[in-house]
């Protein structure tokens, strides 16, 4: 038994090198009798990318002639080293993996097709954001800054404050609506409420901002701006993406962590308390991370519902707040003249922002890699 | 076998009388009538879907959290109904533990949490030495604790199968119930646990009342006192109790035609 594991482990450290090991392939050599061959025809590893260079270099060639252009270039590319090396396939190792060949590179293709936008979009924030992203940038608000110069302090701190606050409503409302539709609803109200979280998760952005004002309105009269206007706007937004995100993640919770705490005579609510949300946390987190991520760039319920304002005002409660966001829209929608300084300082905000998500998304998996499931 | 099982304590009586169990509408075990022996072990055996899972959570009111289930008949424990009205299934779950056809340690618990589990959950205030005396106890009941004393902070995931289910065996007792169900707990083991858990089994009856479903004759002629044999007559028709004897009986001279071909592996 145990020489036979060890034997095993031994041939996967060699395979796992990428070599046979030596006697396996001198039988294989030696083999004359009639059993079935495991081992097929193989191209080269380099083949397939040896093809698409060879099929790019030569595409660039005939465009070059016809006129230039990348998208036509990657398309034409991409499409004859397919139909190449699917044929090549086919001759040298059968349909089968010729077969697996051309799925890999549809797959790979679209997945690249994919991540296009991506990284350009980062590209383009990055590279056109750095123009002005200095030590002034956060150390300054706009405050009687006109043209060059000024800051996006105000707005940063307008843009945490208000996420942050959404943030602190929905995220336990969100969860907790989530255990009372998984763990205690039960027929006709849970099918009707789960319908209209779904309807919810579909309503405009702008919609939702219409609604926090419309509320505010009622109680402090028109023209009413505050920062957590915005920040119920968001939340009407956000409730709905973690409730489904919170109830997908209690679905996979296995029945029998929860039979398995009910059978020790632990109560119901201590069982989801202590058993199915630390068992989901990791989801539940990175849920609530994707709906922070949806939100914390909203512009249009912003506008109409915490304005515009030059200053750093950490008081929700107490009168206008700027966000990035709405920053970056009125810098590149009105700038003044020269526009370069507001155009540079819209581009600024906008890889600030960028950043501030990624921080953020870091921190989630710090917190759920510390307190999530422990598999080791 | 082991030295955490030297002192005997009595454990509890089980009377059941005119159990019928329901799954909404279907009818899923009809009458059962017995009486289950304090301190021994009883098996149930029959063929699938004769209700024996059924029964087995009926008796620590595990049934009724399926939607829609429901009992009638009565489940005296030590004297008290556990199905009277105002009888809270929480505290009848205190008493009675149970151990599951597949381990299941919680996944965010160490070992040593996993043991403490029910403690913990319940939060009764325990001193740390005091969970600990607890722990070391209820692992070396379950014949685990030289397997996992160096390591009792490592994950409960990180054990094997067999060691997940003694863990969870361990879990069950450190609440220290009085009847302990287990439903078919060696079917994801091979034979050396097997023989292990059997051998727990035949410690565990000292403190405890103990009822086992099996599909292992073997297993059930070995390590029970009594077998309770369920079956059904047709598919479609509720599961009933067809014969409780001592376990010699049941496998050398059972009364009934059914229990004996079944034991004897003659079916239908
Ligand atoms: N959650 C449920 N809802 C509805 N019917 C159920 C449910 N669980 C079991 N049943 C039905 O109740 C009957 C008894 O099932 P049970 O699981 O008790 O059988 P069993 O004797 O434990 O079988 P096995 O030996 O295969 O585990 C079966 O007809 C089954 O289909
Ligand atoms: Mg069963």
């Amino acid at each position: 038994m145990r020489e036979r594991a060890t034997e095993r482990e031994r041939r996967y450290e060699v395979e796992r090198d990428g070599r046979e090991p030596e006697d396996e392939r001198g039988r294989e050599a030696g083999t004359t009798d009639a059993r079935t061959p495991l081992v097929g025809g193989s191209l080269p590893r380099w083949g397939p990318w040896a093809v698409f260079s060879g099929v790019t270099a030569a595409v660039a060639g005939v465009l070059s002639v016809l006129g230039f252009n990348v998208a036509l270039l990657a398309v034409a590319s991409v499409v004859l080293t397919g139909a190449i090396i699917y044929g090549w396939a086919r001759a040298v190792e059968g349909r089968r993996k010729a077969t697996d060949r051309a799925i890999t590179i549809a797959v790979s293709s679209a997945f690249a097709l994919a991540l296009t936008p991506l990284i350009s979009l980062l590209f383009t924030v990055t590279s056109r954001g750095l123009a002005r992203f200095d030590v002034q940038l956060f150390t300054e608000s706009m405050r009687g800054v006109l043209g060059e110069g000024g800051g996006i302090q105000h707005a940063i701190v307008g843009t945490l404050v208000i996420t942050g606050v959404a943030t602190a409503a929905s995220v336990p409302i969100g969860i907790m609506a989530a255990i009372y539709l998984h763990e205690y609803g039960r027929g006709r109200l849970k099918r009707a409420l789960t319908f209209f979280v779904d309807v919810m998760t579909g309503i405009p952005s702008i919609v939702a901002g219409l609604f926090a004002y419309a509320l505010f309105v009622l109680i402090y009269g028109p023209g009413i701006r505050l920062g957590v206007m915005g920040a119920v706007a968001l939340s009407v937004l956000m409730i709905p993406i973690v409730v489904r995100s919170t109830e997908e993640m209690l679905r996979v919770v296995p029945n029998g962590l929860r039979e398995a705490s009910y059978a020790l005579g632990v109560p119901k609510w201590r069982t989801i308390v202590k058993v199915v949300l630390p068992t989901s946390f990791a989801g539940i987190v990175s849920g609530a991370m994707i709906a922070v991520a949806r939100i914390i760039g909203e512009t249009a319920p912003l506008l109409i519902t915490t304005g515009v304002f030059n200053s750093v005002n950490f008081n929700p409660f107490d009168g206008r707040m700027e966000n990035l966001a709405v920053f970056a829209y009125n810098e590149y929608a009105t700038p003044g003249i020269p526009n370069e300084p507001y155009i540079d300082r819209a581009w600024a905000a906008a890889l600030t922002l960028l950043l501030i998500v990624m921080i953020l998304f870091f921190v989630a998996r710090l917190i759920s890699a510390r307190f999530g499931v422990k598999t080791r | 076998m082991t030295t955490a099982t030297a002192s005997a304590t009595e454990a509890k009586r089980v009377e059941v009388s005119d159990l019928d169990i329901y799954y909404g509408s279907f009818h899923a075990v009809k009458s059962v009538t017995m009486t289950i022996q304090p301190n021994k072990v009883t098996a149930i055996i029959g063929s699938s879907g004769c209700g024996k899972s059924t029964f087995l959570r009926s008796l620590n009111r595990m049934h009724e959290l399926v939607e829609g289930a429901r009992v009638e008949g009565s489940v005296i424990l030590d004297g008290q109904d556990i199905y009277a009205a105002d009888v809270d299934s929480v505290m009848v779950r205190r008493q009675v533990g149970m151990v599951f056809q597949n381990p299941n340690p919680f996944p965010t618990m160490s070992i040593g949490d996993n043991v403490a589990a029910g403690l913990r959950l319940n939060s009764r205030k325990a001193k740390k030495d005091e969970l600990d005396e607890i722990v070391e106890r209820s692992l070396r009941g379950a014949n685990l604790w030289e397997e996992v004393k160096e390591r009792l902070d490592r994950p409960g995931s990180s054990l094997s199968g067999g060691q997940q289910q003694r863990l969870c065996i361990a879990r069950a007792i450190a609440v220290q119930p009085e009847v302990l169900l287990m439903d078919e707990p060696c079917s994801a083991l091979d034979p050396v646990a097997t023989l292990a858990i059997e051998d727990l089994i035949g410690d565990l009856k000292n403190n405890y009342t103990i009822v086992i479903v099996t599909h292992n004759m073997q297993q059930a002629a070995r390590a029970s006192d009594f077998t309770a044999f369920f079956n059904l007559e047709n598919s479609g028709d509720p599961g009933q109790l067809v014969e409780l004897d001592r376990t010699d009986t049941i496998f050398s001279n059972p009364e009934n035609k059914a229990t004996e071909d079944y034991v004897s592996g003659r079916f239908g």
